[in-house]
């Protein structure tokens, strides 16, 4: 075996060119095969099963997953608004632990506002067992203040603080010529949590209500809220409630009533489920994916198999003099399946680097559009098998050239008969 | 006792008009364990085709040849490059030193596929060829006479029973190849392993005591080339 291996040492020395571009073509495709499982494993998880703090969303009537993907991961536009008294009444039911009403429309340079209660804060857990909390000199907002509290990723991206005042912007996509006049009151920076959460403005929902320019149509006729006046309960409206649930059996007697006996409200429950049914419709892109990751390593197994095939005829002295030397038809062809197996194994181990790459940015991205955090470095043992079928596909690669070897015709390709 | 016999050897090759024409064609040859025979033949007199038979880098087309009590005529080719590996060294007219391996590395080569490497005994080699300072150095590195002696020493490594010259001081000035020769016979007679050394030289055959001209005991028409 020793032998073997300084044979194949001293042929990938020889060929160092050829040998580092195969092995540069098995790194980008192994790095990519692996990204592409590695991201839609993750998104999916991330989008579906992840503990997003809430069961249900309560909106208006309309399609659940853009409910959840404008509420849970602060996407899309919002469905509409329901009555503050749809609010007032899920918040009664025995059924619901925590209501917690949003109120959307605003941004801040593109980052969402959400009006809300301070539930959001006291109540409220993103994750079991962890809610929200602000960073050093902060506090959250007094309900019946202009003030902020803000997510950590905004803080970074914005250069807000504790103690800077802003104005929001009407709409949802951010356009300098919608400024509101009210100016907002940094009070506080929550700490990263990792989550949606981190790219939104959160602000006391009555301020949302009393925004310079905001018609309330809780009644079916337009309300502007004065300065100094209370405002009538029946004019308020939320864009959706988020529910955290006594019981999953709960959830499917809501669903029940609300989305198949109710003409007024759409319930989203499970949000997994509606998650899941987003990635069920962009199946076909996750599978256009696949298969280019598939072509890509079909294009670098032929990178290894040309290379060494290439290789082969200057080198029939070489295998002829081995052959001569005693070594056996199987060594030579052995001696080209190592080969191509070592710049497979090697450019697998390359692919990690490029996975990382990959990765990195892939879940930078993903996080400054969405929020959602990918793990770059979890395991999965996915990453094993996809190593494990590179190398697989590298040896079985030098078959072709491995063949030609063996064939090698020893009294040819020695010294000329005499 | 023989340590190589050859009986009714016969090789043919089909020419380019499609006759078929034997090259070796050997009632009987021997060679003693431990004897030094040197065989002269002309350029197409079938001698490197008649060494490589022996060596069993090709297969007869009938015929015995026993080297060391085994008939290889009758082995399988892994069989035969498995005793070629164990008891059979060569030394080549172009020496045939893989390139990309340093002199020591090749005489490791040499014993890799018989009885396994011993890197100590490849380094007392290539000390005996006085090529001790030399080992790690590339064939290119190295002058076309230390380039032999490597050749010699890989030919020995695998301590084998016969040693086959196929020319193996014909790219060498006199000087040198009187040298060259005198060293390969040394060696084998320290290790009382048979010498078979194929020349044209004169000069060279006269330095054996036994020499046998190859037409004499190959009946093929020869010069087929």
């Amino acid at each position: 075996m020793n032998e073997l291996l300084l044979i194949v040492r001293r042929s990938l020395r020889q060929h160092a060119l050829s040998t580092i571009v195969t092995m540069l073509g098995i790194a980008l495709a192994s790095g990519l095969v692996m990204s592409v499982f590695m991201i839609q494993k993750q998104s999916f998880q991330a989008f579906t099963g992840g503990d997003v703090g809430f069961d249900a969303v309560l909106g208006a009537r309309g399609s659940q997953l853009q409910l959840v993907l404008n509420t849970i991961f602060h996407l899309e536009t919002s469905n509409g608004n329901i009555p503050y008294s749809l609010y007032e009444e899920i918040a009664k039911n025995p059924q619901v632990e925590l209501a917690i009403p949003y109120a959307v429309g605003d941004n801040y340079q593109g980052f969402r506002i959400v009006g809300t209660s301070d539930d959001i804060f006291t109540k409220f857990e993103y994750r079991k067992g962890q809610k929200f909390q602000v960073e050093d000199s902060g506090k959250f907002f007094n309900p019946k203040e202009k003030e902020a509290v803000i997510g950590k990723f905004v803080a970074q991206r914005t250069g807000l603080k504790v103690g800077d005042i802003f104005q929001p912007y009407h709409g949802l996509i951010f356009d300098e010529d919608k400024k509101h006049d009210d100016d907002y009151k940094v009070v506080g920076v929550l700490q990263t949590t990792n989550s949606p959460s981190d790219r939104v403005v959160w602000i006391p929902i009555e301020g949302i209500y009393r925004m310079k320019g905001h018609i309330l149509r809780g009644t079916g006729e337009n309300y502007k809220a004065q300065e100094g006046e209370e405002i009538p309960q029946e004019v308020k409206e939320v864009s959706a409630v988020m529910l955290k649930l006594k019981s999953l059996q709960a959830g499917m007697s809501l669903e029940q009533t609300i989305n198949k006996q109710g003409k007024v409200a759409t319930l989203a429950f499970p949000i997994g489920r509606t998650m899941a049914e987003l990635f069920d419709k962009i199946g076909w892109l996750n599978r256009v994916l696949e298969l280019v990751a598939y072509l890509v390593v079909v294009v670098a197994a032929f990178s290894i198999l040309a290379s060494i095939y290439n290789s082969i005829n200057e080198r029939r002295r070489e295998f002829a003099i081995l052959r001569a030397l005693g070594a056996k038809r199987i060594t030579v062809f052995s001696v080209i399946i190592l080969e191509s197996t070592i710049i497979a194994f090697f450019g697998t181990l390359l692919g990690f680097i490029v996975y990382f790459i990959i990765l990195l940015f892939t879940a930078s991205i993903v996080q400054a559009e969405t929020g959602v955090v990918l793990d770059i470095f979890k395991f999965d043992s996915m990453l094993i098998y996809t190593s494990l079928l590179m190398i697989s596909v590298g040896a079985l690669a030098g078959v072709i050239p491995a063949f030609k070897a063996y064939q090698t015709d020893v009294s040819e390709n020695l010294t000329p008969v005499s | 006792m023989a340590i190589l016999e050859v009986k009714n050897l016969v090789k043919s090759y089909v020419s380019q008009n499609g006759q078929t024409q034997n090259v070796v064609d050997v009632p009987h040859f021997s060679l003693g364990s431990g004897e030094q025979i040197a065989l002269q033949g002309e350029s197409g007199s079938g001698k490197t085709t008649f060494l490589n038979l022996i060596a069993g880098i090709l297969q007869a087309d009938s015929g015995e040849i026993i080297i060391d009590g085994e008939d290889i005529s009758t082995l399988s080719e892994p069989k035969r490059d498995s005793l070629r590996a164990k008891k059979i060294g060569y030394v080549f007219q172009t020496f045939n030193l893989l390139q990309g391996f340093s002199a020591l590395e090749n005489v490791i080569l040499g014993m890799a596929f018989g009885n396994g490497a011993d890197r100590k005994y490849a380094e007392n080699l290539l000390e005996k060829v006085g090529l001790a300072n030399r080992k790690d150095y590339k064939p290119r590195q190295l002058s076309v006479g230390q380039q032999q002696r490597v050749a010699v020493a890989r030919a020995l490594a695998n301590h084998p029973k016969i040693v086959l010259a196929d020319e193996p001081t014909g790219n060498l000035d006199h000087r040198r190849a009187f040298e060259s020769l005198e060293l390969i016979r040394e060696i084998c007679l320290e290790n009382e392993t048979a010498l078979l050394l194929v020349s044209h030289d004169k000069e060279i055959l006269s330095k054996f005591e036994k020499v046998k001209n190859l037409a004499n005991i190959n009946q093929a028409v020869t010069f087929y080339e």
